[in-house]
């Protein structure tokens, strides 16, 4: 088969709303569109437990400590099923997490703001799990099989975390000034890179096309984006939290809230290494992958061990 | 003693010993040599965590003055707590943290299947659910520690180091304070002693599996009986009481 043929067929399956598996043949974009989105998915999950994990030993109470703990394990669990997910195309994880670390594949910018009071544990629940959620519930219809098999299960485990995340801040916004004042400092500092999550304007991201066409991405930014502002202003209204923003309003016409303008900035500085914790992040990563080598080693040569006498005994 | 307030003091014993470990393993998150791992110790944390929730909810409501776990995890001076100092050791490496759990793990797994039979029904009935938790972290500690002492120079050497250090802090397991033996009497626990030789044949099968010599050599052990405590719980404490001690009154 020629190969327009092959992608006219390639077009009219995923048109046809069928699942391409990994031993589908694909283009060698598609390929790469999905390893570099997956693998992104799941280098999040896994920076994203520091600025959680951060709070972990200072967790109020006993409760709260159980809930961030298994919400962190659930997240490494999430790392798990996407880093084998994207295993699927052809990619192993330690090129996943070299790539990381050399700075050529990246993680959600968001998990590149500090974590400063007890409140950013709601607020990361509650702003940072909805906003991703809402992009993750689309993409239970992704076209990439082993991806939205692994979205379905992972939806699920997120709503749990939104709720969790909400009940801090419900907490807190109805405790004692001090506490008050925390879960408005962390609004205020969630907010913006919350929208931010989404990406860019769709007029401006480069990837989102090609993304759509071959329904791996299933709704543009700007339209998942909105879903999220809407869903979530009246809920910081119901706390009696003010969200950052002087030009938010309600638009009766449309049906929605309309926001100002995003920091894009502010954006692309976190996006190209300079945001508040950037270094932080990758130098925890890299010193603890580095100070594990030995574990790995060891693990290896054990296991090879195994093997040889296992095969020697098979003889004998 | 009454036996209420005895009671009280081995909850407390029980679930201070897997606050203070869920703590340490808690530390470990996103520290982890692979994710698997993470995944594992994370999980660790939490059964251990749980496990002093009950106990400590449990010992509340046995001293009578309106305590909760929380009030007693959290706002306790350091002496009123009764862990072994084993669980209080830093996690210097992998290997300590694992030795660490694998010595515990031993322990637990023989203290919660006798205290199964205890004639106290909350407390055989935690110890039943505990059990299934200890019997799959001995799993894990101790295959661990045949890997490591069975892995590279370098896992040996540091997996004896481990070992060689955290050696002393184990003959505080066997002792028995006043309220154990108040208690072993009434066949509500048992008594700690009973449960060494099979923790030393325990340990010797892994230890022998492993290729690691056991440490001998008895050492006099302070710790839960005189509430004295390394220097390291005070670090710990200073840490995870921080909210409730810096907003008192507040509800979290």
């Amino acid at each position: 088969m020629e190969l327009q043929e092959k992608l006219d067929a390639f077009q009219q399956y995923i048109d046809a709303e069928e699942k391409i598996e990994p031993k589908d043949w694909m283009p060698d974009e598609y390929r790469r569109h999905c390893i570099r989105q997956i693998s992104q998915h799941a280098h999040s999950e896994v920076i994203g437990m520091q600025p959680e994990g951060n709070w972990i030993t200072r967790a109020p109470t006993l409760r709260a400590k159980k809930i961030l703990l298994a919400k962190i394990q659930d997240e490494g669990g999430h790392g798990l099923y996407l880093y084998s997910a994207a295993e699927t195309l052809g990619i192993s994880r330690d090129e996943m997490i070299r790539q990381l670390h050399e700075g050529k594949a990246k993680y959600s910018s968001v998990f590149n703001y500090p974590t400063l009071n007890w409140a950013d544990i709601g607020a990361i629940g509650w702003l940072v799990d909805g906003a991703a959620v809402t992009n993750q519930l689309s993409l239970r219809r992704t076209s990439y099989g082993p991806y939205s098999r692994a979205m379905l299960r992972i939806c699920n485990e997120e709503s749990f975390h939104q709720r969790q995340g909400y009940e801090i801040m419900t907490k807190m916004a109805n405790g004692t000034p001090e506490q008050r004042r925390m879960a408005q400092d962390a609004l205020d500092r969630w907010w913006w890179p919350a929208l931010m999550m989404f990406g860019p304007h769709d007029n401006n991201s480069p990837r989102t096309y090609n993304g759509i066409v071959w329904k791996i991405k299933r709704a543009g930014n700007d339209e998942l984006r909105q879903r999220f502002i809407d869903k979530t202003v009246p809920q910081a209204e119901f706390l009696g939290l003010k969200i950052p923003d002087p030009q938010l309003q309600w638009n009766e016409a449309t049906g929605h809230y309309e926001t100002g303008e995003i920091n894009w900035d502010e954006f692309h500085r976190v996006i190209s290494g300079d945001g508040p914790c950037n270094r932080q992040r990758m130098e925890h990563h890299k010193r603890v992958h580095e100070e594990g080598a030995w574990v790995r080693e060891a693990a290896e040569a054990f296991a090879r061990r195994r093997k040889a006498e296992n095969l020697t005994e098979a003889i004998a | 003693m009454d036996t209420n307030q005895a009671l009280f003091q081995y909850c407390l014993r029980l679930g201070d010993t897997n606050l203070i470990l869920g703590h340490r393993l808690a530390e470990m998150c996103s520290r982890a040599p692979f994710l698997e791992e993470d995944v594992a110790l994370t999980n660790f944390a939490l059964d251990h965590t749980g496990q002093a929730e009950a106990l400590l909810q449990y010992a509340g409501q046995l001293e009578g003055k309106g305590r909760t776990e929380d009030d007693l995890a959290y706002l306790r001076p350091e002496w009123e707590y009764r862990n072994m100092l084993l669980v209080e050791q830093p996690n210097t490496d992998f290997a300590y943290v694992i030795v660490r759990q694998w010595m515990l793990d031993t322990y637990q797994c023989l203290l919660y299947d006798q205290l199964r039979q205890s004639k106290d029904a909350v407390l055989a009935g935690m110890a039943t659910r505990f059990l299934k938790e200890a019997i799959y972290h001995y799993r894990h500690s101790s295959s661990w520690v045949e890997r490591l002492g069975q892995g590279t120079d370098e896992s040996q050497r540091r997996i004896r180091q481990a070992l060689d250090d955290l050696w002393k802090f184990t003959p505080e397991m066997f002792a028995a304070d006043t309220s154990e033996i108040a208690l072993a009497a009434l066949g509500i626990v048992p008594e700690s002693a009973d449960l060494l030789p099979q923790w030393t044949v325990n340990m010797a099968r892994v230890c022998d599996k492993a290729g690691l010599q056991m440490p001998s050599g008895d050492h006099a052990s302070a710790g839960i009986k005189s509430g004295r405590h390394t220097e390291h719980l005070g670090h710990l404490l200073a840490e995870m009481q921080y909210l409730q001690r810096a907003y008192p009154g507040a509800k979290w």
